[in-house]
Formats: C-alpha cells, structure tokens, sequence
C-alpha cells in the first residue's frame, strides 16, 4: 500500500514541469480545459474592441472614423473571432473541465491529442489577427467568406483559409476525444440516459462537429484553388456556380448554428435544476429533443439564403423543415419553465443568468421563427432584424450560458466562492446592456437598414445611438466579469464540496477546490 | 412627497416632448406600395402577435413561479417530474400553430415567385458599385450611381434629407404595371432591393434571376444593395420613380435622345483640354471609387493613379487596361461594355494628364474603337 502511494507520487513529480512548460505540455483535461477558458476570455474582448469600434463608427450618419474597408474587415474579423475563437473554444474548455467530473473518469480518453487540440487554436488566432497588418488589411468579405467577393482579396485571405483549417483541425481531435470519453470512460452505471445533459448536449454537439467542419473544410479549399490555382468551382464564366459555395457553406453553417447552443442547453439544464431544487422535469423528452435538432439542423441550411432566388418548392421545402425547428426548442423551453414551476427557487448569479438565458433566447427564437417565413425573410434577409436576431441567440443565448456557467462551477475550480454582490452587478449591467444594443436593430432592420454598412440614412439615426450607448454599457461591464474572476482565483470564502445546496452529480462528491486528478479510482452510480 | 410627483411630472412632459421630436423613429416594416409587399406586411404582423402571445403565456408562467415559488417566501420544492400526456400536448400545440402560419406564407411565397405575363422586362445589372438598367423593350440603357456628395460622407457639408439613399439617374416605371425583372450582376454578388415593393433578389454574376412588382401609386421609392459587395457596398442605392403612363412615354423619349447624342460623341475628335474636362467627371463616376479622387488609391488593396507606370507609360497599354480589365483576379474590371468609345478616350486622357501626370497626349474615341478588337496583343506591339 505504501509502495504504491510512494510510486503514486514519483509519477506525480515527473508529470510536474513548472512555469510554461507545466501548460505546454500539460495533457491534464483541467489545466487543458483552463487554458481553453483563457484563450476564449482574451479573444472575447480583442472581438469585443472591435464591436466597440464598429458601433462608434455607426454612431452617426458619415464617415468619421475609420475607412469603409477598414469598418469591413472589422465586422468579418468580430464575427470569425466570436464564433471560433471565443463560443467554440469556450464550450471545449467546459467540456474539458467537466465531462470527466461530470461522468466519473479520471481524464479525457486522448490526453495528448488534447494537448494538441488546444495549442493549434493560439496558432489560428495568430494568423487571423496578424493579417490586420498584411498588405491590404485582414479579411473584408465577411464571414461568410461568399465567392466572387472573396477571391478579390489579398494574401490575408488564404491566410485566413489556413487559419480556418487549423481551427477545424483543432475542433474534430476535440470531438473525437469527447465522443471517446463519453463512449467508454463512464463509471460503471453510468448509464446513457443517466448522463447529466450537458455531457448528452456535448455528446451530440461533438459529432455535430465531426459531420461539417470537413464541410467547412472544403468550401474553403475550393476557395483556394479558386484563387491560386486557376480551378472554377465558384466562377460562372469557367462553368462553376457563386451559389453553389453558399449551398455548401450553410450545409456546414446551420449545424454550426447548433454547435453553438446545444452546449448551451446543457449548461442551462444543469443550473435550473440546481437552484429551483427539483429534478430537470423531461429528462427524456430533453434527450429527444437535442437530438430531433441536431438532426434537423441539416434539413434547413438554404433558409440563408431565400434571397439568391431557389425554385417555389426549394423556398418552400426549407420554409416548412426550418419552422419545424420551432417544435423541439419549443419542447426545451417548456421543460424549463415547468422545472422551475413549484420549485424552490433562489437566485445566486448562475441562476439569474439561465433565467436571461431562457426568456432572451426565445426572443431570438421568435425572431428566427419570423426569419424562416420565407417571404417575411425576403424582407429582413441582409438587415439588422437578422443582425439583432443571431446576437440575441449567441449573446444572451450563448454567452450568457458561458457566464453562467463560469459562476455555477469556478467554486469547484477554485475552491473559492466568487464575490455574489459583484456578480450580480455584471449580471444586472451585462443583461440591460445587451437589450439596448440589440432590441433596437429589430426595428433598424423592419425600416430597412441593411447590415454590413459603415454608413447610413438619416432616418436609422436614433436607434443607432441607442444601440452604440448600450455596447460600450455591456463591452465595460465585462471588465467587472475579469475582475471578479481574478479575485476568486486568489482568494475568497472557501467553497464547500457540494457548493450548491440542490447542486447533484458526481462532480461535486469531489473536493472543492478539484484536486490535481480526480477518479483516479472510478465512482460507482447506483 | 409633493416634490416627487412634480418630479414625475417634468418626467412626463420630457418623455411626451421626446415623443414628439422622435416622430421619425420606425418600428415596423416601410409602408407597402405593392399587393406583395402588403401581403408579407400582413403576414409579419400576425405572426409577430403569435410570437408575442405565446411569449406572454410562457413567461407570464415562469415569472409567476419565480415569485411565487422562491425559497425565500418559504415555499417548498415539489419532486413531480415526467408527464407524457403534458410532454404530447406541448409538442402538438406548437406544431398545429405552425401549420396555421405556414399556410399563408406559401401562399405568399407562389405569388412572389409567378413572374409570368409582364407588361415591360427590366436586365438590373449589379457592379462595384452602381447598378445598371435595361429597358429590353425600349431599348434604354443607363447606369445608376450615388448621387450624395462626398462632403456630405465625411461631414464637410449638412446632410440632404436623402443622404445616401439619392442616385444620378433613377428607374423610371409606369405606375400599375407588371415589372419583370430580370437580375444579374457583373463582378460579384449583389442584392437588389426595394422594401416597398417587396423585392430582394441577389444578382449573381453569371447567372440570370427574375422578380417582379407593380407599384400601387406615383412616388419615389428607396432602397439599397443588400448583399455584401466590398468597399462601397454602403453606397450604391436605389431610387425607382414610378410615374403616368404619358410621363413614362416622355422620359423613354428622352433618354433615346441622350444616347443618340452620346453615339455622334463616339465619331468625333477632341482636344486634351475637352478630354480632360469630360473625364474628370468619368473618372469620379467610375473609378473615384477604388483609385480615390486625388489618384492615390488605397496603398496594398487598390493601386494609385498619380505616378503609377500605366497612366505614365505608353498610352496602348494603357487604353487596353480600361477597356479589357486588369489582371484576373483583381477587382480591375473591363470597361468595354459599360463607357462609350468618347467616355474612355476622356478618362485616359483625364488620367494622363490630372493630379502629377504630366504626360500632354490624348487618347481619341477612334483609337478605342480600335482597342475593342482584340487589342490586347496589339498593345505590346504599338511601344
């Protein structure tokens, strides 16, 4: 017995480099699922600066500020930077941190691929930020990156298309190695339908992930050769289609959607539960519903683009399969308000946050039911209704879950509560802030004012202003967010194992804060 | 206390005041001029009042439990968890709603989509950025292009009431008459869009995509590319004035005039100063865009005109870049189908001799006319 602990612990010390090297070539899923979280943290508010600067430049009618190219390569690096470097890389950091907490194993399946998966993503974001300072400037095409626009630019742009396969590359070892945890490392009785959501969310997610990044992959490698190798994938006069690069953009662009919000869901199914006391009320009828989703979610892609001109019965097949959508989100929503229903509810800044999260997303939902009616659409395709209805579902939807998510489980990570007063006021500021930048653009967009301009008419004015009042309200606030996460870092209340008193699960049988390894010796569920 | 409700009331009076001044603030969709555009009107609205009800329904329940159901009023947690028949009815529900609504919008959608039996065709061709009109019918041809002056954008001078939103040269249809459109456009994907008719169709290089609308009444409507398209992508709106039947006959009249003057312009011969005169306001049409009005360009996406080795070097090349387009893959596009022999020998000339370029020679419409034909091997051969 004792050799064995002696043994144990030389192990430890050899697996021990300190300072960089200790995160270099960590494979441990905590310090990987750290790093994650950091990374994402940074690029948050690189992204977020740039949002700043695109709202002050829309402060008002004229050209005060910047370039109209510049303010182009604003919004595509704000989008590409939000979507893959601060949502994606934020819900892997999770996924890293608890689906092994959560299921009882002792690490991910692939420690050293791991380690891989992460440290390609600081290579990408190195590349897509750097090209700002290329001949040219960074990319200006959107992040949609549509052809012909995209084969004008410069160097940045197959810069960017390299970046783009890093980060893909990043992404698909990340789901293997989950989809392998998931599959094979559980404590025995474990079974499936006894898995907390947020590991079914990311279950699902991951093979998500698998099915469309080689998508992605290869609409952008046609993007390449387009534009160095004299190929016409995309290009009518050599007998390629622009609309077919968007057909195969939005194959991988929908599930991405999902990719985005299923983790989400998880994370907002595990806090409701928590903190009204009361099991989650359709646990299987929640399973159901994420899968019914993720699987719809190939079914609708070209609702992106009613306007390119598809037959009737294309506009209509999508029109149908895409509001059928609203039936299983419905089922989500339902099952969490009645969670909530004669519960015993408190209000700790995690909870607060997935009550935002549940009312706001289905006002974005509601928009994006309004946006699948196809003519309606016709209307509202390339205005700010839309820009208004995808912040609503990643701001309020997507990040707030990460905010809330950060509160529900840094105790455990620390060992240190976090100061409730200060999270409550980012909470409160965070939640005002995002409905005075984006409950405007609804309106911007039902008068007409489309999206991606650095200039307009005078009849958006006001609603601008408001819009650029509530983004430096919400940007700032996030320092709050910053603050409060170094302070519980170094110290604070000391946090209890359970932490919450309706919190259940395996990760909180485990030492608050969660040592080194944990489930070195797998838990038995009953 | 008194002083609270004086407060309550000065509050009031800035809030009315505020309501007042903010008379243009829009919250719904612009005021349709077409059948189509007021059917979808109608069709946002009853789903926006769907959206709102079951929005109450639900988070009228949730608030209610959070005030209810919190632990600090001493209320106890229930364990219920699991109900098929709840579970079927708030599936069902939501899909029986979404029937009712997805009936009408197909509705909608077939009528938008029947583009048969037109009065008059129109080719909207979209460029960087401008758009270009075809009467197939009458034979008219022109381009369209912001009409907002420069100090206006950058603040030098007070803005028009239709700042951004004016154009040189607008569409002219006849009022109550089916419009087919047929839309494409040259260099990369725009959007052509008019909210009070209800039309938005991407124009895709290559490809040919068709819409249509009959406007209700006289008027001028707006509206604006809608398709990311590059730099200017803000800037290239969208003015349609629709007129009387006798009006329409009047305008297609004059506009056959115009090109006919513009064709006699093609056979003649000018002196550098007319040239130069005539091209400065080709160049700030066509080119100020991208090689900037002071011809300096944009350092590493757009080359500079002041100095540059084609508009100091030998005047063939120089010619064949304008009408047959620049390297593959730039956004340098020919200008053969869009100027007139006169409009590109003017702007090569402008170009020649404007800003530091001070090269005295001219380029004749003759010696276009020449360059259209399979210039491009000649123009080695003319240094």
């Amino acid at each position: 017995m004792s050799d064995a602990a002696h043994a144990h612990d030389d192990h430890g010390h050899h697996a021990h480099p300190t300072g960089i090297m200790r995160w270099l070539t960590t494979t441990n899923h905590k310090d990987i699922g750290s790093l994650y979280l950091w990374f994402s943290l940074i690029m948050l508010f690189t992204a977020g600066s740039m949002a700043l600067l695109i709202r002050s430049e829309l402060f008002e009618p004229g050209m005060q500020l910047m370039h109209p190219d510049f303010f182009n390569q604003l919004t595509t690096m704000h989008g590409l930077i939000m979507i893959f470097g601060v949502i994606m890389p934020a819900f892997t950091g999770f996924a890293n941190w608890q689906v092994p907490l959560m299921i009882g194993a002792p690490d991910m399946a692939f420690p050293r691929m791991n380690n891989w998966s992460f440290w390609l993503l600081p290579v990408a974001g190195i590349m897509l930020l750097g090209s700002f300072w290329l001949p040219g400037g960074a990319v200006a095409g959107g992040w949609t990156m549509y052809p012909p626009l995209f084969i004008q630019g410069g160097v940045s742009y197959d810069l960017t298309i390299l970046a783009i396969h890093i980060m893909g590359l990043s992404s698909i070892m990340g789901s293997i190695n989950i989809i392998t945890t998931i599959l094979n490392m559980r404590a025995p009785g474990l079974t499936l339908m006894k898995m907390p959501m947020f590991v079914w969310t990311w279950l699902i997610t991951a093979y998500l992930l698998i099915a469309t990044m080689p998508v992605l992959a290869g609409a952008v490698t046609m993007l390449l050769t387009d534009r160095n190798f004299g190929t016409h994938f995309f290009n009518a006069a050599g007998g390629g289609d622009p609309v077919m690069f968007q057909h195969i953009f939005w194959f991988f662009g929908h599930p991405e959607v999902y990719i985005l919000i299923l983790p989400a869901f998880g994370i907002i199914s595990q806090i409701i539960p928590t903190f009204s006391r009361k099991p989650l009320f359709g646990y299987a009828s929640m399973v159901y519903a994420t899968a019914s989703i993720a699987i719809l979610s190939f079914t609708v892609w070209a609702h992106h683009m009613f306007a390119v001109g598809m037959p009737v019965a294309a506009q209509l097949f999508f029109m149908f399969s895409t509001m059928l959508i609203a039936v299983p989100t419905g089922v989500k929503v339902f099952n969490w308000v009645a969670t909530m229903w004669k519960g015993s509810l408190t209000f700790e800044t995690p909870m607060l946050f997935a009550i935002a999260f549940v009312c706001l997303f289905t006002i974005g939902g509601f928009s994006g039911l309004v946006l699948a009616m196809a003519p309606v659409d016709i209307q509202l395709q390339d205005t700010y209704y839309v820009v208004a209805h995808f912040h609503y579902v990643l701001v309020s939807g997507a990040l707030f879950s990460i905010f809330a998510g950060i509160y529900y489980w840094l105790p455990k990570w620390t060992g240190h509560m976090y100061n409730e007063t200060l999270g409550k006021t980012h909470f409160w500021l965070s939640v005002i802030g995002m409905n005075i930048v984006f409950f405007p653009m609804h309106f911007l967009g039902l008068a007409g004012m489309p999206r991606r301009i650095p200039d307009y008419a005078l009849q958006f004015t006001e609603f601008n202003q408001i819009a650029t009042v509530g983004a430096f309200i919400f940007g700032f606030s996030q320092l709050i967010f910053l603050v409060l996460v170094l302070k519980t870092i170094k110290g604070g209340a000391k946090a209890s194992d359970q932490v919450w008193e309706g919190a259940q699960g395996l990760e909180w049988t485990v030492p608050s804060p969660a040592p080194y390894h944990t489930f070195e010796t797998a838990p038995v569920v009953k | 206390m008194k002083s609270m409700w004086q407060r309550a009331g000065v509050m009031g009076a800035v809030w009315a005041a505020s309501q007042s001044a903010l008379a243009d603030y829009a919250y719904n969709l612009q005021p349709p001029a077409s059948q189509v555009a007021r059917e979808v009107f109608h069709l946002h609205n009853l789903i926006m009042l769907v959206c709102v009800g079951i929005f109450i329904i639900v988070f009228g329940m949730m608030f209610y439990s959070l005030v209810k159901h919190r632990k600090s009023v001493g209320h106890k947690a229930a364990h219920f968890h699991e109900n098929t028949t709840v579970e079927i009815i708030w599936t069902i529900i939501p899909f029986i709603i979404l029937v009712g609504m997805a009936y009408p919008a197909a509705k909608v959608v077939i009528e938008m989509k029947d583009t048969s039996n037109p009065d008059m065709t129109v080719k909207i061709t979209g460029y960087q950025w401008k758009w270009g009109y075809d009467y197939l019918n009458e034979g008219v041809h022109f381009y369209s292009t912001l009409a907002t002056p420069r100090e206006q954008i950058d603040g030098t001078a007070a803005k028009d009431e239709h700042y951004l939103l004016e154009v040189d040269d607008p569409m002219v249809v006849p009022v109550g008459k089916r419009v087919r459109l047929l839309i494409t456009a040259n260099d990369v994907i725009h959007s052509w869009w008019v909210p009070a008719f209800g039309v938005k169709q991407d124009g895709i290089p290559g490809f040919i995509r068709d819409s249509w609308f009959k406007a209700d009444k006289i008027g001028t409507y707006r509206g604006q590319c809608a398709e990311l398209c590059g730099k200017d992508h803000g800037f290239m709106p969208i003015v349609v004035k629709v007129v009387s039947e006798e009006d329409y006959k009047a305008w297609v009249a004059k506009k056959k005039g115009t090109a006919q003057a513009a064709a006699a312009d093609n056979t003649k011969t000018f002196d550098v100063k007319e040239l130069v005169k005539r091209g400065e306001k080709v160049y700030q049409a066509n080119c100020a865009a991208c090689h900037q009005a002071n011809g300096m360009g944009l350092p590493g996406v757009f080359p500079a005109m002041n100095g540059s080795k084609v508009a100091t070097g030998p005047i063939a090349a120089h010619i064949n870049i304008v009408v047959h387009g620049g390297r593959p893959g730039t956004a340098m596009v020919g200008f053969a189908d869009r100027l007139s022999d006169a409009e590109i020998a003017a702007v090569v000339t402008y170009e020649r001799n404007a800003w530091d370029n001070k090269m005295g020679d001219a380029a004749q419409p003759a010696d276009i006319a020449a360059a259209r034909g399979g210039a491009v091997a000649a123009a080695p051969a003319a240094q």
